[in-house]
């Protein structure tokens, strides 16, 4: 078994009312950065854990935002990294 | 009638719920630990409000974990009445007994504040005293309330008639206004199928005196009482 960082993001499901996103977004505005469409307010998790391989410690994370880190009626979630630790 | 009230590690609503059925409604009533297994012969159990292990994560999402929630779930699957108030609707709701997610409140802020609601379906254990339509008015006091369901869910909650009350006006008409924390379509509570889970983010349990403003919260538990006597 090898050691492995996975990294992870959960935001709100695109298409639901996020206003915590929309009030930092207003915010962003009023400091001058008109360019700005929208903005996401969610949760990024560090996971450090033992696997076989990169492949496995990703599946593990997997069912672990299905079963408790996001919420399958209101977020959405992103592996964004697994490496080595 | 024995009363189950479930302390999680940052409940604070289960005194008023203990309180609700000992001494207004002169029942026996247990406090049970989330590390117990057994629910001591409750007929009853309420999942009260509070902040459950902080709100870490999301609301009631570590909750439902609970070694008792295996057993609240195998009660509402015999078809014993739950109640989830508040944090305990969001504990339900997670723990998937009842359909839908409670999000954010749209303005952002905690709200404190009593509201009316109406009632829109009486086939549960927890309304059949009331009558269609009646409003209630009862304090909400929550951050995170925002009532959310897929679409595809949503026409089944709908459909089905899950919902059992909305956020009305003084009037009784579902407003924008009236709909403090931004729900979809003004939900303030729903059921399940069978009709003897029922969620809802008011607080009934707080409005059973008429020193503390209500007592509308009154006729949610004399259903309960009819519901197991029958």
């Amino acid at each position: 078994m090898k050691h492995f960082r996975v990294n992870v993001h959960i935001v709100p499901r695109k298409g639901l009312l996020d206003p915590q996103g929309k009030a930092v977004g207003d915010a962003l505005h009023t400091l001058g950065f008109t360019a700005l469409r929208d903005v996401h307010v969610g949760r990024y998790l560090v996971i450090e854990m033992a696997a076989a391989d990169a492949t496995a410690a990703e599946t593990a994370v997997r069912e672990m935002c299905a079963r408790l880190l996001a919420n399958p009626v209101t977020e959405d979630f992103e592996i964004a990294a697994v490496t080595a630790a | 009638m024995k009363f189950g009230i479930v302390s999680f590690p940052g409940s604070n609503c289960d005194d008023d719920a203990l309180f609700a059925a000992t001494e207004t409604l002169r029942q026996p009533a247990v406090k049970l630990w989330h590390k117990d297994h057994d629910l001591q012969g409750s007929d009853v159990i309420i999942l009260p409000g509070g902040f459950s292990y902080g709100d870490y994560l999301r609301a009631g999402a570590i909750a439902r974990f609970s070694p008792i929630m295996r057993e609240v779930a195998a009660h509402a699957q015999r078809g014993g009445p739950v109640i989830g108030i508040c944090n305990g609707f969001q504990i339900a709701c997670e723990a998937g007994l009842l359909p839908g997610a409670l999000m954010r409140n749209a303005g952002l802020q905690f709200l404190s504040m009593p509201v009316t609601i109406r009632v829109e379906n009486t086939g549960t254990h927890w309304t059949s005293r009331c009558h269609a339509g009646q409003c209630l008015t009862m304090p909400i006091a929550h951050g995170e309330g925002r009532y959310t369901v897929d679409s595809e869910t949503l026409e089944k909650v709908e459909g089905e008639g899950l919902v059992v009350f909305r956020y009305v006006n003084a009037l009784g008409e579902t407003t924008d206004a009236a709909n403090v924390n931004g729900s979809l379509d003004n939900i303030a509570g729903v059921r399940n199928v069978a009709g003897n889970v029922v969620g809802l983010m008011p607080h009934p349990e707080r409005a059973l005196d008429a020193l503390l403003g209500s007592t509308d919260g009154l006729v949610l538990f004399e259903s309960v009482l009819a519901a197991v006597h029958a």
